[in-house]
């Protein structure tokens, strides 16, 4: 009986390619992951936005319309729906110009999980703290 | 010996990140590790079977089905290989079709995750 904790370290932007969606969907899948586990064992990821991969997580995001596919946003928000601890760097924020207020909240969904706001200390710290990192 | 299990993203062709995986897989395998291979986003394309090895494209095919002789567990992201095109019928024989907590389930019993990202 085991948890393994793994970080999903997010770095390149949204929408130019194809990977850092795929750190999204690949983290929400923990929510299922114990079908496949012993009894007992689960999987715990912490998804970290830095450098330009917080770039595409903005809120008011409008993929739909112009290109059908669902946004980043939406994938971020339901990682809040599903309890997955979402860290955003805080000195990249600074760096791009982007503002708290900016970043997407899942609350009219019934989230009670908010994105953190944290120095990239913090996410060196979940990196030590993981058994795996996973660049996308 | 130990368990690797890898996270394929690149594409077959236009990326040598594919090429060094399986070659890299294929080394564990032969030092007798226990190797687990993931396909998302274009590696998935190269699930399709009946590839013809062209000297100037790189393969998965053969090689692949070298792994799975030698034990090593392939799985495809159904989703991401359906959306480009390939079937089921068309896969590669004893290739894995699941969802991405297959991949998961495999990093829980790793001792080790490589992460090839793509693109």
């Amino acid at each position: 009986m085991a948890d393994i904790k793994c970080a999903f370290i997010v770095q390149r932007p949204q929408y130019k390619g194809e990977t850092s969606r795929l750190a999204l969907t690949h983290a929400l899948s923990y929510q299922t992951v114990e079908v496949l586990l012993e009894d007992g064992d689960t999987v715990t990821p912490s998804l970290c936005f830095v450098g330009e991969g917080l770039l595409g997580i903005s809120k008011g995001q409008n993929a739909m319309a112009p290109y059908g596919i669902n946004s980043s946003e939406l994938h971020a928000k339901n990682c809040l729906l599903v309890d997955l601890d979402v860290y955003v760097c805080k000195e990249d924020m600074e760096k791009y110009g982007i503002t708290e207020d900016q970043l997407p909240d899942a609350d009219d969904m019934g989230a009670e999980k908010r994105m953190n706001v944290v120095p990239f200390a913090q996410i060196e710290k979940i990196m030590e703290e993981a058994k795996h990192v996973l660049f996308f | 010996m130990g368990v690797l299990t890898m996270g394929v993203f690149p594409g077959l062709v236009g990326s040598g990140c594919y090429d060094f995986a399986l070659r890299l897989a294929n080394a564990a395998a032969d030092k007798g590790h226990v190797v687990n291979i993931w396909f998302s986003g274009n590696a998935t394309v190269s699930v399709k079977a009946h590839q013809k090895h062209l000297k100037d494209y790189s393969t998965g095919e053969k090689y692949l089905v070298e792994l799975m002789e030698k034990g090593v567990e392939v799985c495809t992201c159904e989703a991401c290989t359906v959306s480009r095109g390939i079937q089921k019928t068309e896969s590669i024989a004893k290739i894995q079709w699941n969802a991405m907590h297959w991949y998961l389930s495999k990093v829980h019993c790793a001792d080790r995750v490589l992460q090839i990202g793509g693109e």
